[in-house]
């Protein structure tokens, strides 16, 4: 056991890391990085162009396949130093030439931009599309991405904006990337004296900062989802806690209005998950059944996720599914128990005593 | 004469060294000299990478101080020799330093403070790791626990906090290449912040951190707007959070926990500890340091604490939290497992049973993940 636990040396991690890079480079198809930027104008073209530079130095084969129609300044230099494959016209529109670039073969293509419908006649009706074939035809593949237009995120982002989006591209292609990288950057606020124009840039910057934080969040999300793979694949079976997840236990006396009000605000506020569960019970009277259906339907009304959980002893199911989820924080009613009932221990001790990293709260009933 | 205008403070803050934090803030050091900003290099730490130190070129630098200590010379930002200079922007790195004993201030961050305070804009450099509130976090995800710390209140104030991001495997690329540095590496590894999964959860927490940060910036009144109606009733209704201080190691834990709940929601949050005596006098000479130390973090932590008079630990708990409109207790977890009379006088299960119409958070202890 002893061995089991000693930790591993740095030379010992990295010949891990190493060895598992290279099955997954070899088993799977080529790789895609995704830079990710909340709006124009943080940087993510630099940034994009500055990674194939730097990879052009190390001697790895680079083209641009596709660039946005207007780039900064301080990204031309960059751009004149590598080769490009232009786009193809398609009736005054322009999409990716997936043929060029497949026959091209380069190991590195740089696409600016994933968002946009191809012109109708295209190989494919979007370029996210054609970003796929490129990588099963074997190129890796460098892209950029403004997070206004991920298509699930759409609905939010027209609520910030007050715009229309309508190219988009599906969160699970950007899921999908081997690598997403977000390019963060305090919205720039123009210099302007006047009270009107300042009230203007104030808004401008309001909605600036809510797509930034939606960036962010989107992508500790995608973070958070890659790291639950490896700890599946890896068969471990405890979380790290960096994302919050709370459970709100119901039982028939539960206050559920007082416990969905306050796990809505902290999930809100942390960012975190929100599920609901509750543990079958057989033989359940028609009293508390009824109180049992009248708080899930305050669940229901939240819009929150339910489980229901089976199990004989229902701490012990809580507790496994807990587990299971990561759960950090759990939502639970006083103990009815007085007196004598105590000496045996309560559902609620046991929640206490073996809950492992989970917070209890305790709420009033 | 009117009241100095406070400097505005930027922090990149990143989730390892070698992500690219001190570059960035180099670029941007080097982008607002261009665009005519006074600006000085207060500290910088070069780790011998050449790509960053040819980013400070053309950038004036402070000579640091020698400081003595011991029988060996230290080296330290020169806090005063900044103030004589007085720039507009002063970049300093490493943000979470301790400096030195016998230097003028124990932490790096103070010295910042004295800056801004002198109305000179700072550019800084942190990692997520030293967050005080997250300590506990960051010791489940890495089995690290990191002393060098930032009081959460001391990042609130930061204007900016930006998210220096880096994919781990491209820093586990960086480091094969030797891009990064000899003692970088030695320090990642040290620190055991290496193995793959420990980078990707800790670049998660940045993440969202630095989510938080945004929308901590963004204003009361923005984010109260976008709480669901059924919420918006529970927020309107304060929160205020109390904490029980012992001298037990896992009250720690237990403050920055409740500090984290209640600065994101907004709550009051107050410490207290119960003495008979209603002083520390009582108490034995190590459980008086230990009480004693758990309320200066606490105060450090721009946490209220106070020493309730009292015989029962859990009925004057209990008491102070209804008289003060308390919503919330916050409590370590009980030593011992079941209920029984030998048992009862535990104060997490008394506080319990007495508190039946207030919300009790029952902190769990966390530990690293076996990896």
């Amino acid at each position: 056991m002893a061995s089991e636990i000693r930790r591993k040396t740095p030379e010992e991690y990295l010949r891990e890391c190493q060895a598992e890079e290279e099955a997954t480079a070899a088993s799977s198809k080529a790789h895609l990085k995704i830079f990710l930027g909340y709006a124009s104008g943080v940087g993510k073209s630099f940034r994009m162009l500055d990674e194939a530079r730097r990879r052009r130095e190390r001697g790895q084969d680079v083209v641009i396949g596709a660039m946005q129609p207007q780039v900064p300044a301080e990204v031309e230099p960059l751009l004149r130093k590598l080769e490009v494959v232009p786009l193809k016209g398609v009736g005054g529109a322009a999409a990716i030439d997936v043929d060029a670039l497949i026959q091209r073969h380069p190991a590195v293509c740089i696409i600016d931009g994933l968002a946009y419908d191809n012109p109708t006649g295209s190989r494919n009706p979007t370029r996210w599309q054609d970003v796929k074939d490129l990588l099963e035809a074997g190129i890796n593949v460098v892209a950029s991405i403004n997070i206004q237009y991920v298509d699930e995120l759409r609905e939010k982002v027209e609520a910030i904006t007050g715009k229309h989006v309508d190219q988009t591209v599906p969160l699970s292609f950007i899921q999908s990337a081997d690598e997403v990288e977000i390019v963060d950057a305090p919205p720039e606020a123009p210099m302007e004296r006047s009270a009107e124009a300042q009230v203007e840039i104030q808004k401008r910057e309001e909605r600036l900062s809510k797509l930034r934080e939606l960036a962010l969040v989107v992508t500790a999300d995608i973070v958070d989802h890659q790291l639950n793979d490896y700890l599946e694949r890896h068969a471990i079976k405890q979380h790290f806690g960096a994302h919050e997840r709370i459970l709100v236990c119901i039982t028939p006396r539960a206050n559920m209005q007082e416990m969905m009000e306050i796990a809505q605000i902290i999930a809100r506020r942390f960012h975190g998950d929100l599920i609901v569960a509750y543990v079958r019970q057989p033989n359940i009277s028609p009293e508390d059944q009824a109180a049992l259906d009248a708080r899930l339907a305050i669940a229901n009304a939240a819009a929150a996720h339910i489980e229901i959980l089976e199990g004989n002893d229902p701490a012990e199911a809580i507790l496994a599914f807990a587990r299971s989820r990561g759960i950090t924080q759990l939502f639970v009613g006083h103990s009815q128990r007085t007196g004598l009932a105590r000496l045996k221990g309560s559902p609620l001790d046991k929640l206490i005593w073996e809950g492992h990293g989970i917070d209890v709260c305790v709420f009033p009933q | 004469m009117t009241e100095q205008r406070r400097g505005k403070l930027k922090i990149f803050m990143g989730y390892a060294a070698g992500v690219g934090k001190t570059y960035k803030m180099l670029e941007e050091a080097q982008d607002l000299k261009a665009s005519g900003a006074d600006i000085v290099i207060g500290y910088f730490e070069p780790h011998g990478r050449k790509e960053t130190i040819a980013r400070t070129e053309g950038l004036e630098i402070v000579p640091r101080r020698a400081v003595q200590y011991r029988d060996s010379l230290f080296e330290e930002m020169d806090t005063e020799a900044i103030l004589a200079r007085h720039p507009q922007v002063c970049v300093v790195d490493e943000f979470p330093h301790t400096n030195v004993p016998g230097s003028e201030r124990s932490k790096r961050w103070e010295d910042v403070e004295v800056l801004l305070a002198a109305g000179i804009d700072v550019l800084t450099t942190m990692n997520i790791q030293h967050l005080e509130s997250l300590n506990d976090h960051v010791w489940q995800i890495s089995g690290i626990r990191v002393r060098e710390t930032i009081p959460d209140w001391v990042v609130q104030q930061a204007d900016d906090v930006v998210m220096v991001d880096l994919t781990p495997r491209a820093l586990l690329n960086r480091l094969q290449r030797g891009v990064v540095y000899e003692r970088q590496k030695a320090e990642i590894a040290l620190q055991n912040f290496f193995r793959e999964q420990t980078l990707v959860a800790l670049r998660e927490l940045a993440l969202r951190q630095a989510a938080h940060e945004v929308e901590q910036r963004l204003g009361d009144e923005q984010t109260r707007s976008q709480i669901p109606d059924s919420a918006s009733a529970g927020l309107r209704k304060r929160h205020k959070i109390l904490v029980l201080i012992t001298a037990e190691p896992k009250t720690a834990m237990v403050i920055r926990r409740a500090k984290r709940v209640s600065d994101f929601l907004g709550a009051e949050c107050f410490a207290v500890s119960v003495q008979p005596t209603g002083d520390l006098s009582g108490l034995d000479a190590a459980d008086r340091e230990a009480t004693e130390r758990h309320l200066n973090f606490a105060r450090n932590l721009h946490i209220e604490t106070r020493i309730l008079e009292g015989d029962d630990v859990a009925s004057t708990l209990v008491d102070f939290g209804r008289r003060n409109q308390v919503t919330q207790i916050f409590l370590t977890r009980p030593r011992r497992r079941a209920w029984s009379p030998a048992l009862s006088r535990d104060t997490a299960q008394r506080v319990l049973s007495l508190a039946k119409d207030m919300l009790i958070v029952i902190v769990s202890d966390r530990e690293p993940v076996a990896q």
